[in-house]
Parts: C-alpha cells; structure tokens; sequence
C-alpha cells in the first residue's frame, strides 16, 4: 500500500460508516453516518469521552472489525469487504498497533516481542535481527533488547510497544491511548517519538486518547460523541 | 521452524504446570511400554510361529502324553514333511526359582525344524556325538554363566532320573543365538535317546507333542485334519493345530492379553486426554488478550490453530519421547520375572505406535482450545488483556 491514497488524496477514507453491536435482544448503534477522511503522512487525534465509538473507530480503520454500514478504505483498498484471512494478511503488511496496556508477550523479551510481526514476512532470521536492531534503535532501546517485559518500566514497555509496531513499516499507526497507562514524563517521551515518527519518517498516524495534552501533538484533532464526529467538543 | 521458539516459550509459561503434566503424560507412556513388553512377552511366539509348522497333542490336554510311536505314522500322511516331538521337562537349575524351559528331542529333527536356532557346525556334531550332550540359548547361558565344556545339574519335579538322588547332569556342548530378535534364547535342549533311557519306567516311550512340517502350508489344514483323523477312536486322541494357533492357545490360558493392554490402556489414555486437555484448555484461556494482539498484528486463524496445535503435540510428544525411552531403558535390562517371560522387550514398531498416539492425543487435546482461539475476535480479545 505505501502511500497509496485513494483519488483525492485521502489515505483512510470512512465513509457514511454505521457500527451496530447486538447485546441480547438490545442493538447499541455506537457509530452513526460517520465519515472521515485523513491525508497521508498526518498525524490526527480523536478525542472523545469513554464509550463514544473511538476504539471502534480505530478498530474498523485497523481491519480488526467490520462496519454494519458503510465503507471503510484505506490506501485505495475496501477494507471492509476483504476476508477474514485478507484482513489479517492486510494487517501484517500496512498496519502498526499500538495499544494503551502495550500489550507485549511476557514470555518473549524486548527483541523477540518487536520480531513478532517479522515472523509473518519472509525475511531471513539476520534480516529480522537487523530490522529489529533498526526499531529498537528509533524508539531508543537498543540497550534493552534482552530484557523482558516485567523488567522493563511503562514506558519502556510502550516504547517496545511502538517499534513492534514500526518494524514492519507500515504506512499508517493505529495507537489506542498510548499514554494512558503512563505518568506525564513518560507519556511526553511517548508523544515525542509519534512526532518523530510522523515528521520525520512520515508515517500516518491516529492517535485515539482522551487526554488534551497529548492531542495537542497531533496535526489535527477530531471529536467524538455518541456516534458523531466534530472538529470541536460537543458540549 | 521460526515459530518454534514462540511455541516453546508458551509451553514454557507456567512451569510447575507443564512439568505436572508432561510427568503424567511420561508416566502413561512408560506403562504403554510396559504393557506391550508383557504383551510382547506373552504373544510374541505367535508372531514368530513357522507358517508351515503344525502342533499335534492330545485332544484332552497338553499335560497328557502321546505315544512316541506316532511319529511313523505322522510322516506316513501325504504332505507331511517332517514330524518331530518334544517333551516338557520341567527342570530348575540349583534353585526352584531358576526356572526356564528344558525338553529332550531328537538333534538333527529338532535343528532342521526350527531353524530359527543358530548352532554353529561344530557344536552341532558335538552335540550328535554326545548323549550327555544339551545346548543352550544364550540368554539362560549368560544368565547363569555357562560355557561350552560345562556340566550343569538339572532337577525335574515331572521326570525325576531313575535311580540316584533324581538329578540330571548334561553336557553343554552347544550356546545357540537367535535368528531375529523375538527368538526366544532360554531355552534348552537336550537328547530324548538319552532321556528315555534314563528316565522312570512309567513314562517310557511318551512324549510331550508333535511338530509337524509340512510340504505346502497352503494345506496345513487340510492335513492338520488327517492327522487327527489317523488317530480318531485311539486311546491318544490328537488335536492338531497351526503353530500360531497353538501358541496362542497356550498365552490365552494365562489371559486375554491384548484384551487387557487394551482396556488398561485406554483408560490411562483418556484420562490423559483430560489431563493435557485441562492444560491446553487453561493455557489458551489465560493468554486470550496476548492471542487477540497476535491476530491484531496480522496472524491468520490457520496460524492461530497450527500454533495451539503444534504446542499440544510438542508436549505430548516430549512425554511420550522421554516415557518410551524410559520404558526401553527399563525393558532392555530383560526378563524381570527370572524366567517367566523370555520375550519380554519393547519391540521397535511398538515405539512408533507410542509416537503416533502421542500426536493422535496432542491434536485430540489441543483441538478444542485450537477452535477457540481461532473463533476469538480481535476486538473482544484486546478487551481482555
């Protein structure tokens, strides 16, 4: 996909997207008729209180869920409409996670957790060690390429987080609250290695929190609230 | 192959748990070792039986004696090749618990009968020429240390020697090896020239049973029932039967073997599939977020599945590597009876079937908790971690 975008130059393109979730006899519409379009090479926060559609957003973005409604594309591809095994394939090749609880295997240490991903390519094993020599270098870990992940402090783990996330270089982040589980000093070294990553290695990045500090980092900050996106807060 | 370490970490995660588990499944496999030693033990002569080899005995029992007169009239049957008999001797060497087989035959009949005993030339004319004269297999020879040139004393609670103090001296003059490896090398053979003679007048002239070869084993049956027809309304009535069958017959007294490895068996390899089942089952369940991140990240559920499953397998598998070589360890050491069971050791095509249940109870066990890792959505896993 790198970089392709589709013909107006939108890279994500969520169009008239509508998320139905079926609790027993009970239907919660989470998303309504929302749209979104965001550029390659930006770097867009989505704001929102707890339970407004972010995660399920982000997740539809991602391929980790369908929409009931509506169209989801991302770099020119429907991604809404690919396979289960398309999807996870799809994933493996343009998609970057990044997740709030950093979520790594604490069986493997910093390097092999950030090798994961590599594991789905057809890089040889020096390939993978040099590629993952590489991201720990960007995210500043190369000294803890050993450790596990109980060793390792939040933000440690996050970083780790984040070049399993880089390693394959994918064109576009998806972070789920990436500072949500850290202190400000942390989450500030945090936001500054997405800077980095958005301005100078040009990755699309979108950032879900509900922090405003941490929006104020990004290019450009969306709102969400039941369903609805808006460039303000609703009040 | 660059999954495995990724496979043997999760293996890895809870120790003490695995350890418990894989001890249970090294356990079980070492009783199926075991357990096919004894099966081994018990049937293994029928596998080796000469396809063209018929046994005649009495029609009433084994313990009953046929004339030693029948010979004659056995080769004079059409299609018969050879006919030659044996006699249970009974013996023990020192001490009661030294018990192994002992029968006197006919040298020449007896070597051209079962060619599955290797007796070098020379030992064998040494043997034609002594009427002393026994050979030996070499297990019950390096078991009691016995060389060629020796005299060992045999007493027979069935046969005692006419006069004297009833003990038999034999001259070993020959060592025999097996031809394959189920041969059984316990037994020994003496002269029935020298027997006959020397032993009490109320037994004269009676042997034990009859082997018969025949020319074309297509027809053993046919002629097997000639033979009981030759001695029908006689006062030895004889029951002939294929070697196979006979030797069957005579581990069926003891017990239905294969009934029993069989029932044993599968109920310790049920409760095997529950206990590994359990593991897997748990193992899965606790790392259900950590299994969301790696489909979130771009594995497939075919990989998810072969995953789960290849960590089921290599569990099973390590149990079964290390029970069956215990199990052979164990069973290489021989007969742990002192007598009772010559053929016991673990045959080779038994360790592969031990493997093959090793992978048939990994795939069973990690089945399930395949399946659910594989139905599992990303989104709801996440949730969970």
């Amino acid at each position: 996909m790198s970089e392709s975008q589709t013909t107006d130059g939108a890279l994500v393109r969520v169009e008239r997207v509508e998320k139905v979730f079926h609790r027993g006899s009970e239907d919660i519409h989470v998303l309504s008729d929302l749209s979104l379009e965001v550029p390659a090479r930006e770097f867009l926060a989505l704001m929102g209180p707890s339970g407004s559609g972010k995660s399920t957003l982000l997740n539809l973005i991602g391929g980790l869920d369908r929409p009931t409604k509506g169209t989801v594309t991302v770099g020119g591809e429907r991604v809404d409409e690919l396979s289960d095994r398309e999807l996870a394939h799809w994933r493996a090749r343009h998609v970057g996670f990044i997740f709030q609880l950093y979520n790594l295997m604490p069986v493997l240490n910093a390097e092999q957790n950030v090798e994961l991903p590599l594991l789905l390519t057809h890089l040889s094993k020096a390939e993978r060690r040099e590629h993952v020599r590489a991201a720990l270098d960007v995210v500043g870990l190369s000294n803890r390429a050993k450790h596990f992940p109980r060793t390792l402090s939040g933000g440690e783990q996050q970083r780790v987080g984040i070049a399993r996330g880089i390693v394959t270089d994918p064109t576009i982040l998806l972070c789920d609250e990436p500072t949500g589980d850290l202190d400000r000093k942390a989450g500030d070294g945090i936001l500054d290695l997405l800077q980095a990553l958005n301005r100078e290695h040009g990755k699309t990045i979108i950032m879900v929190t509900h922090d405003p500090h941490a929006s104020k980092r990004a290019a450009r900050t969306v709102y969400l609230d039941k369903g609805q996106l808006g460039n303000e807060p609703l009040q | 192959m660059k999954f495995a370490h990724l496979i043997w970490c999760n293996l890895k995660r809870k120790k003490l748990r695995t350890f418990l588990t894989l001890l249970s499944i090294l356990v079980a496999f070492v009783l199926f070792g075991m357990l096919m030693a004894i099966k081994q033990a018990l049937s293994g002569g029928v596998q080796l039986a000469g396809a063209d080899r018929l046994m005649v005995r009495d029609k009433v029992s084994i313990i009953q004696f046929l004339p030693v007169s029948y010979k004659a009239r056995m080769e004079r049957i059409p299609g018969v090749a050879l006919a030659t008999h044996q006699t249970w001797f009974g013996g023990v060497y020192q001490d009661p618990k030294n018990f192994f087989m002992q029968n006197p035959v006919i040298p020449g009949e007896f070597l051209e009968m079962h060619p599955e005993f290797i007796l070098p030339p020379e030992q064998k004319k040494a043997w034609l020429q002594t009427r002393t004269g026994a050979i030996v297999g070499r297990k019950t020879a390096d078991r009691f240390h016995w060389k060629i040139g020796g005299k060992v004393p045999i007493k027979s609670a069935i046969f005692p020697k006419d006069g004297g103090d009833g003990v038999w001296v034999f001259d070993i003059v020959g060592i025999f090896e097996g031809r394959e490896k189920g041969t059984d090398t316990t037994p020994m053979f003496f002269r029935y020239d020298y027997f006959d003679e020397a032993r009490s007048s109320w037994a004269k002239g009676q042997v034990g049973w009859y082997t018969i070869r025949v020319q074309d084993p297509a027809k053993a049956a046919e002629i097997a029932k000639r033979v009981d027809q030759e001695f029908a309304n006689s006062s030895s009535e004889t029951k002939t039967e294929p070697e196979g069958a006979f030797l069957q017959g005579w581990a069926s007294q003891i017990c239905n073997i294969t009934l029993i490895v069989s029932s044993i068996l599968g109920a310790v390899f049920f409760t095997m599939l529950l206990v590994s089942g359990n593991t897997m089952s748990q193992s899965v369940r606790e790392r259900t977020g950590e299994l969301g991140v790696q489909k979130a990240i771009g594995f497939t559920n075919a990989q998810i599945v072969s995953l789960v499953l290849a960590e089921s397998c290599l569990l099973t598998t390590l149990g079964a590597v290390l029970g069956l070589g215990l199990a052979w360890m164990l069973t290489s050491r021989g007969d742990p009876t002192g007598g009772l069971l010559p053929l016991f050791y673990l045959p080779v095509p038994d360790l592969f079937i031990g493997l093959g249940i090793s992978l048939v109870l990994g795939v069973a066990t990690g089945f399930f908790p395949a399946l659910g890792a594989m139905r599992l959505r990303v989104a709801d896993a996440l949730r969970r971690m």
